[in-house]
């Protein structure tokens, strides 16, 4: 019992950092249909940011958190203005490409600006772990599952209440159709860029305090958190957040009752597994194309 | 009449440069030794190469300020592996073909040695590593032999240490990757012979970001202590995980964490952690008997005047090794058979990482002594004498 709780608490950390990374992936898509692979590296750049600003240069917690964020999230909308508007015909696999290409791209800049070590900072708050029935919970998943919630909320208010997450939304349906409508279609793709960008600096940041971080930890933590947005049905926020707690959860009973070699390969498993059953995912309820 | 003019033109252009390039070989009274050297001076194990390769260059220019061996003036020539174990191949062979170095020195890791090893076998170079994996010199291979102690006397120390306190049961958790699973297979084997029970097994990604499902699993199997197998990161995030899950028990890593990087990355959660490690780390602390305290002395403040950066380890494999080249080399004039029979009869050498005695059996030539048990406090190591 006591090990099981363990395993949970373990999973749901790890599956709430799937989760804000998979959010990342769903809100583009959702304004664009299109998936970013270097979102990974946003992730990364987010953390090591962090860890620069927080550890090194000794910035206050909050001025640290909002630099980190504005800071990736202008690397969003320089990815959107340079490599991505630019292209003539942008055919989705186009895209999907050049998105790859920045990823690799991306990875080098943080390679070059940290070099190839690890770095690690310490946590938010100098609080003691929590003991629940002899398992423990670490006060940074709290952190973690807060802000996932804030900002699944703030999104849904965002894309109800109000204009601009409504023209968001059409611009997803049709662009076409939103750019005779009168909405700045363009601008629309721009901020979800952006937007996109800062949760994927938002997930690094938060990572920071629980595991180390380098250049190259952004392609493990991009395609996990793909897993779970795919899991939960891409393009839904709920599904996101359901789909990555989910996938972490059960990585972590993996490790606990099978072996700790089968770790990545559940969530792998199971991408493959959601692609042939259920292609739009558990809350997926848009069609999706393959293309 | 114009296109032949520049034709003779670049013919003798090309001449003088080659006759230029000749031109210091040709002044100098005896050949110089090259001495080859691949590190992995970049990449996530640089924390090796890069002090390796600077204290392969320290030894180099202090033997040629010295007026060189026999006469001859050292030169080494030295390539990154990136730790990449292709990389490290195609090195080698620039090496052998291209360099025509008389041994090598290097590499720094025990998968890219292992890499190597079958090409200085065959074009019979010798090969002093800097590696740690016990494969490289068992079973002995004529021209390959190291320096690093092999994680059987890491292994050994560990174990000693865990008899005198009274230690039953262990819980092991080791990375999934080469220097992981040479410790796992040591750990297993040399368990029985100091009375020990291995109650619980482990492994965790070189990637992973959370191990606390597996400290879970072997807090569960109840052992008396934990010991963590691995290099950085992986064992950070576990030392973290076990002090945040108030893992009560003692955790002994292995000799792969023996440097600042480590407690820079687990911070206050490294505190308390045993390990054994090499000498160097606790150099001042040792009794004025040991008789490697003086060369490791001597060692440091070189190495710390001339680079301005702490020492490690680690820089002394590459300093022991070319140590033991150039008393090998003496007498030799670069004949590589002679070098080999020379280095094999190598005894009571002192180093930096012990006192090194080789034979035909026995290519790494070091005793249970050049490892000591440490313990972590307060962001330094404290040797521990008991």
């Amino acid at each position: 019992m006591q090990e099981l709780l363990q395993y949970f608490f373990s999973g749901i950390t790890n599956g709430a950092i799937y989760a804000i990374i998979a959010l990342g992936f769903s809100m583009l898509f959702n304004t664009t249909g299109l998936i970013n692979f270097a979102h990974g590296e946003f992730v990364m750049l987010g953390a090591l940011s962090m860890i620069t600003l927080w550890k090194g240069l000794e910035l206050p917690l909050m001025a640290a958190f909002m630099v980190t964020v504005v800071g990736v999230s202008a690397v969003g909308l320089l990815l959107e203005r340079l490599a991505i508007r630019s292209v003539r015909k942008p055919h989705p696999i186009v895209l999907v490409i050049i998105t790859i290409g920045a990823s690799i791209f991306l990875r080098g800049v943080g390679m070059l600006g940290w070099g190839k070590d690890a770095h690690s900072a310490p946590s938010f708050t100098d609080h003691a772990p929590f003991e629940l029935a002899g398992a423990t919970l670490l006060p940074q998943t709290l952190w973690i599952l807060g802000i996932v919630l804030i900002i699944v909320a703030g999104l849904q208010l965002f894309y109800r209440r109000t204009l601009t997450g409504k023209a968001m939304i059409a611009c997803a349906i049709s662009k076409k159709a939103a750019w005779i409508l009168g909405i700045p279609s363009e601008r629309m793709v721009l901020l979800a860029f952006a937007m996109s960008a800062a949760l994927g600096g938002i997930g690094g940041l938060l990572i920071t305090p629980i595991t180390m971080s380098s250049y190259d930890m952004g392609t493990m933590l991009g395609l996990k958190g793909f897993c779970a947005a795919m899991l939960g049905g891409l393009g839904s926020s709920w599904g996101a957040v359901l789909g990555g707690v989910l996938l972490g959860v059960m990585e972590a009973l993996g490790v606990g009752f099978f072996s700790s070699g089968l770790k990545d390969v559940i969530a792998f498993v199971l991408l493959l597994l959601i692609l042939y059953v259920r292609p739009s995912g558990i809350l997926g309820t848009k069609a999706v194309q393959r293309f | 009449m114009e296109r032949k003019g520049s034709v003779l033109k670049k013919t003798l252009a090309i001449g003088m440069l080659i006759l230029l390039g000749l031109y210091p070989a040709v002044g100098w009274s005896k050949d110089v030794y090259k001495i080859g050297g691949i590190f992995s001076i970049t990449g996530p194990s640089s924390f090796l190469g890069d002090p390796e390769k600077k204290s392969l260059e320290m030894v180099v220019d202090k033997i040629n300020a010295e007026g060189g061996i026999d006469g001859h003036m050292l030169e080494a020539v030295i390539y990154d592996t990136e730790g990449d174990p292709g990389k490290a191949v195609l090195a080698v062979n620039k090496l052998i073909s291209k360099d025509n170095v008389l041994a090598i020195i290097g590499p720094s890791l025990t998968p890219t040695t292992l890499a190597v090893v079958p090409i200085v076998e065959k074009s019979q170079v010798p090969l002093i590593s800097c590696a740690a994996g016990i494969k490289i010199t068992e079973p002995v291979k004529p021209w390959v032999f190291k320096t690093a102690q092999s994680d059987v006397l890491a292994v050994a120390a560990i174990y000693e240490h865990m008899k005198k306190h009274g230690i039953k049961k262990v819980g092991i958790i080791t990375v999934e990757n080469a220097f992981g699973e040479s410790g796992k297979e040591q750990l297993l084997a040399q368990a029985p012979k100091f009375g020990l029970e291995i109650v619980q097994q482990e492994s965790f990604g070189a990637k992973d970001t959370d191990m606390t499902p597996q400290l879970t699993k072997l807090r569960s199997a109840q052992p008396d202590a934990v010991i963590c197998w691995g290099t950085n990161p992986g064992p950070a995030v576990v030392a973290k995980n076990a002090r945040q899950m108030n893992l009560n028990m003692p955790l002994y890593q292995s000799h792969g964490v023996a440097s600042p990087k480590f407690i820079e990355l687990a911070g206050d959660a490294a505190d308390g952690i045993l390990l054994p490690t090499g000498k160097i780390l606790v150099a001042q602390q040792l009794p004025e008997t040991d008789p490697q305290k003086a060369v490791l002395l001597d060692y440091i403040n070189t190495f710390e005047k001339r680079f301005e950066m702490p020492v490690s380890g680690f820089g002394g494999y590459a300093y022991d090794a070319m140590h033991l080249l150039a008393d090998a080399l003496k007498g030799t004039e670069g004949d590589k058979q002679k070098i080999r029979d020379a280095l094999e009869k190598i005894t009571g050498k002192i180093g930096v990482t012990g006192v090194f005695n080789f034979t035909a059996q026995d290519h790494n030539g070091l005793g249970s002594d050049a490892f000591v048990m440490v313990k972590i406090e307060k962001g330094t190591w404290k040797l521990l004498n008991e």
